[in-house]
Parts: C-alpha cells; structure tokens; sequence
C-alpha cells in the first residue's frame, strides 16, 4: 500500500447499486420486473407546497367551532340521482381479484361509516363490496369481466375507465397465483392462467365513439346513474375537455403515483405525469370550458393526508380518491409484519409483490389461509378512523385560510417551495410573486 | 303487434317502454319503424318480447340484450348485441365492427357479413355469420362459439382463450395462439345445432367447416415467447 491519499471508491450515479441489480435480475431472468403500487420515484408533490394561512387581508374561522363543509355533490350535469358525498375522499377502484373477498368489505365498511363511496375494479362486483357500501361505483372497464346490466343498474354510478395513472396506455395483468376458482368464474377464463386486461376498450376508440358509448350505458340505466370518466396522467388538458364533450358527469384523473395491481415497473416509472402537474391543466380545460364546478374533477395518486386533499381540492379538484393509502389503512405493510415480509424477501413499507397473492396481511390474495387473517370489521374501523382524520385535517387547513367549506379553497391559497413545483401547480413561489412559465418568464 | 316510431316518439321513450315490459307482458310482439340509423336502439332489455326494427340501426343497438329477440331489417353499425347476456338478435343485412362484443350468452346472428373484431373478447356468446368477417375477429375471444359461412380476414383469434372458430371458407391468416384443431364429433353435433338455430342449415353442412381454437401456449407468460405477444 502506497502512503500516497488514494481515491475512494465512487459509486456511479448512472450505474447506481440499484441500476445495477436490476441488470443483473434481467439477466438472470429473462422477465421484465412486474410489482405493484405506483411510481417510487420522487415526485414534484403536494409536500412542494405549502398553504398561507390567514393574517390581516383574509381571517380564519374558529377551529371546531365555526362550521367548514366537506359534503360533494357528484354527477349533477345529466345524471338524474347524483351521489352526495359526506367527505370528499373517495375509495379508488380496486379489483376483486387483486384484493382478497374480505378486504372488498372492509373497503365498504369503512368507506360507508365515513360517509363516502367505493369503486369496483377489473373484476366484476361482489356482493361484499355491494352489500357493505352505501355508495358503490362500478367500472366500466376495457376487459368487461363481470359486466352486466343487473349490476350497472345496482351500482350508485358507472366510470368508464379509460386509463389509470399506473400505467396510461397499458392494460392490466393478474397472474396465475391469484386466478382462484371464484376469480375465475367470474371473469369467464380458465383457473390458475396469467390473465390479461385489454389497454382499450373493444367496441369504441376516441371520443366520438364515447359519446355514442355514455349515451347507451345512460339509455340502458335510465339516465339515472353519474357517468365518470377516469383517465390516466397523459394528457390531462385534451383528456378533460374530450371527457367533457363526450358526455362525462364526473372526470376522475389519476397521477402516477396511483398504484396498480400489478404491471412493468418500467411502465410504472416511465409513463405518465405526477398528479401535482395533472390537476392545473385538468381545471384549465373545465374553466376554458365553462364546466368547472359542472362537471366535477375527482384526482388520485399519492393522496395521504389532509394537507393532501386540502392542497388537490385548493388547486381546483371538487374531491380525491384513495388507493395505496387505503390499503395501508387497512393494514398493508405493517411493520408488524415484518419477519413475515423478511421471508418474503422484502421489509414493511418496501413490500409490492401483490401480484403473487402471499400478502401476509390477507389484503391482496386469494389463498384463504392468508385472507382469513384479515378482519373485515376491524380493517373498515381502521379506514373509517383513517378517512375521518384526513377529512378533520383538510377542516384545519381550510379553516385557518378562511374556508367554511373546503371548495372554497383556491390557489391564492397556495405557493410553492420549489421552481418545479410552482411551475406544475400555478402557483407563486414561496416568497416571491412569480409562477414559472406564466407571461413569458 | 305494438308500433313504435323511432323518429317521431324518441330514443328514450322507446328504450323506457321496452325496458317497462315484464316477464308476463302481453305486449311481446315490436315493430320500431323509422330506425334512420339511430344509436342504442332497444338497449338492456330483458324480458322475453320480439323486438323488428324495420330498417338500419347505429351503434350497440341491442346491447346487454337479456331474454329478447330483436331482428333488424337492415343493417346494424358497430358494436350490435355488445355484452349480450341471453335472447337473440338477427340481423338481415350486415354488422359493422366489434359485432358481439364481449358477449356473455345468446345467439347473434348475421345475415350478412361482419366487419373487423367480430366477437372480440366474446365470453360464452354464440354468433353465426352466414357471410365473411373482417380482420382481428374473435380477438381476446373467451369462450363460446362463432360460425363464419364464408371468410376470415386477417388474425382470425388473436391471443383466443377458450372460444370455438368454425370458419367453412379460407382463413387469411391466424393471430397469435389461434390454430387448427380435430374436428371431432361432438364438434360436428354442436355445428349442426348452431347452424340451425342461425338460421343456416339450408346453407351449409357442418362438414363443410374447419375447427379454430387456442394452442394454450400464451396463457403463461414467458419471456420466449414475447415476439408471439
């Protein structure tokens, strides 16, 4: 060994440790990487901004003493029966098939107890979702498992799923592990096959063919149900405005840190816009429309907390949805859980192999020995406990700005801490009076 | 026969009419004149009614049919008889594209021929073409069978799961998974059931046809096969 100062060892920042394990599995494999959730990347979000408070041009309302609204109304452009929501948190759409039976209800329960409604998924409706939520939404969905007009006409509403942020372009996979006897029949496909989602819809492309589409769900429920249109983080401009002229009722608008069930993990990282930057652009094509308000902006991914639906519902949306974080309510990647995530190969918090149905928390599987573990009753307490905190944490907020109900939040409400961030959301940044982008700077 | 005319009384009137009708209605015989290609004509019906539309329809018309017949004197745009769950529908003329759509059950029939992606993602629907179908028919098909009297076009069942493809006249080519298969006897019994319910057997012998199915070698997903994908 020389005395001379050696250099360190440098790790490089394009060949990351990360980068490079994933070389070596490919190579190994032979597979692409297939995980859940959403994007784990960091994102431009809702934590770049921050709220103004109220001081001598504006003053606040009395903390649980003057009254701060969270009801929403959705669906009231066509639908004869729009849905009246208590809090604006919604339950996003999540299958039966990539949740376990039990934790469908626990969905229902809760959200039902707090006041608000549950979606679907790519599977059809169960009776545990149907019987346990008040306000079930069912998704129109490409595959058309399960689809029937018995269950169009149970259902509070119907969202034509076009895309989700997971994965905007990209259908859905559930593999062979989770295809049970129950899951099968109800999707008309043989047990135990790795099971495909078409990306698009088979009998309408663009959105000339939507309207002709809405109308005939409408004709077939006697105009009666709220149509939603959900559409992944691509193009939220066009996107909004074409759900608009296609008839929508509601336009649901999902950002890349919305999960899934199971895709690529380059499809995850790589596809798709970050809610923050999705929601400006999606209030823009309502108001140029003269349909904000009119048509109501329901947005997802990555909503966590109050501050969370506070900043979406400021920005211009009318409510949020809740996937990943509903599911981590429930129980999903429990730390104590952890030896059992340790056999696994992964650690609480890191855990997203749902794919494979041997979630030791029983929330996304079929095997019955490990759903069994799973208390409907106690997981629905736990998210109505969950739901009723966010909605007490977003009052707070709203309340220090002045609000007596949380649509009255406003971007003035709003700056940001970062240049990125006050570019995507429109809003100054923290200490000056400038929005990146807007007249010519 | 009760008499609706489409143009003059309105879509809805028409689809809240039909969908009045109950199991024991006496009102079972329907003619709906003045069609003009309307959208969502006779949707989501289901009782046991005759339902003629005299003249041609637009898009889904018949969609998520339950129990009735509906027969159309004309032609039938995109996506006729979508999801159907049960009954009958039998169109005179021609279908345009995804005919039978996800159908879960029933019997389409089509006079004419049918344009691209009839039967795409077809889950336990019956559906006899007594002329050719377009390309990337029977995609993604599920289960349950489809006749074709004349031609295939181009990838004829794609990524097929378990539906039966019998096509009489020349196939352009298959799609992804979708090849030949014996056609044993208890397949020539269900042909001939097919045909005769489609209104067909005086038209064609189930020998005459050759049986389509999936080689099951997609339904795992595996890394060698991705160029098939």
């Amino acid at each position: 060994m020389s005395d001379f100062p050696h250099t360190p060892p440098k790790q490089s920042w394009t060949f990351s440790n990360d980068i490079n394990a994933e070389i070596r599995r490919a190579a190994a494999t032979g597979i692409y990487d297939i995980r859940g959730g959403g994007s784990k990347r960091k994102l431009p979000h809702f934590d770049d901004l921050l709220f103004l408070g109220a001081s001598i041009s504006r003053y606040p309302l009395e903390g649980y003493r003057e009254k701060c609204a969270t009801d929403v109304w959705l669906g009231t452009r066509f639908a004869k029966n729009p849905i009246h929501l208590d809090i604006p948190i919604t339950i996003a759409g999540m299958s039966f098939g990539a949740l376990s039976g039990p934790a469908k209800e626990a969905l229902g329960r809760g959200a039902s107890a707090a006041g608000t409604s549950t979606t679907t998924g790519d599977g059809g409706m169960t009776e545990e979702e149907r019987g346990h939520s008040k306000t079930l939404v069912y998704q129109y969905l490409p595959s058309r498992y399960g689809m029937n007009p018995d269950d169009l006409r149970r259902a509070d509403a119907i969202e034509v799923v076009v895309g989700q942020g997971a994965k905007p372009g990209g259908g859905g996979m559930l593999l062979g592990q989770k295809i049970s006897d129950r899951v099968a029949m109800m999707r008309n496909l043989p047990k135990g096959i790795d099971q495909r989602s078409a990306c698009r819809h088979p009998d309408w492309t663009g959105p000339d063919d939507l309207e002709i589409k809405i109308l005939e769900i409408r004709e077939i429920t006697n105009w009666e149900k709220p149509i939603y249109v959900k559409v992944g983080g691509a193009r939220p401009y066009y996107d909004t405005a074409l759900a608009v002229k296609a008839g929508a009722d509601v336009v649901v608008l999902d950002g890349m840190q919305g999960g899934t069930a199971a895709t690529q993990d380059v499809f995850i990282e790589n596809v798709g816009m970050p809610i923050l930057a999705c929601i400006p652009q999606a209030v823009k094509a309502l108001q140029d429309l003269g349909m904000h308000r009119k048509v109501q902006l329901i947005v997802s991914g990555g909503i966590r907390t109050g501050a969370d639906v506070a900043k979406a519902m400021a920005l211009g949306a009318d409510a949020v949805a809740i996937g990943t974080a509903a599911l981590v309510a429930l129980g999903d990647n429990d730390p104590a859980l952890e030896a059992e995530y340790n056999k696994l190969g992964t650690t609480a918090g890191a855990y997203d192999d749902w794919h494979e149905g041997k979630d030791p928390a029983g929330i996304t599987t079929q095997d019955p020995e490990l759903y069994k573990r799973f208390d409907p009753i106690l997981g629905g307490r736990r998210l109505k406990n969950y739901l009723k905190v966010m909605t007490l944490e977003a009052q707070t907020i709203a309340r220090a700005c002045g609000k007596n109900h949380l649509h009255n939040l406003e971007p003035e409400d709003l700056c940001a801490l970062t240049i990125e961030s006050a570019a995507m959301a429109g809003v100054p940044l923290a200490g000056t009076s400038w929005i990146p982008g807007r007249n010519g700077f | 026969m009760q008499t609706f005319d489409l143009a003059a009384q309105g879509l809805r009137a028409l689809n809240s009419t039909l969908h009045g009708l109950k199991g024991q209605t006496n009102q079972t015989s329907w003619e709906i004149i003045n069609p003009k290609g309307a959208h969502a004509i006779a949707v989501g019906l289901d009782a046991p009614v005759d339902v003629t539309v005299r003249g041609s329809t637009g898009y889904y018309c018949a969609g998520m049919n339950k129990q009735a017949t509906v027969r159309v004197k004309g032609s039938a745009g995109p996506g006729v008889a979508e999801n159907m769950m049960s009954g009958t529908v039998i169109i005179d003329g021609d279908a345009s594209q995804y005919a039978g759509a996800t159908g879960r059950g029933g019997l389409l029939v089509i006079k004419g021929n049918a344009s691209s992606r009839c039967g795409i993602s077809m889950k336990g629907i019956d559906i006899v073409v007594h002329g050719n179908i377009g390309h990337m028919s029977a995609f993604m098909a599920q289960s349950g069978n489809m006749v074709v009297l004349g031609d295939a076009g181009e990838a004829l069942g794609d990524s097929l799961y378990e539906a039966r493809l019998f096509v009489r006249g020349s196939v352009k080519s298959l799609g992804a998974d979708c090849i030949e298969k014996e056609m044993r006897p208890e397949h020539l019994a269900l042909l001939a059931d097919l045909l005769k319910r489609g209104e067909a057997d005086h038209l064609a012998k189930p020998e005459e046809f050759k049986r389509y199915g999936s080689a099951r070698k997609l339904y795992t997903f595996n890394i060698d096969n991705a160029s098939s994908y």
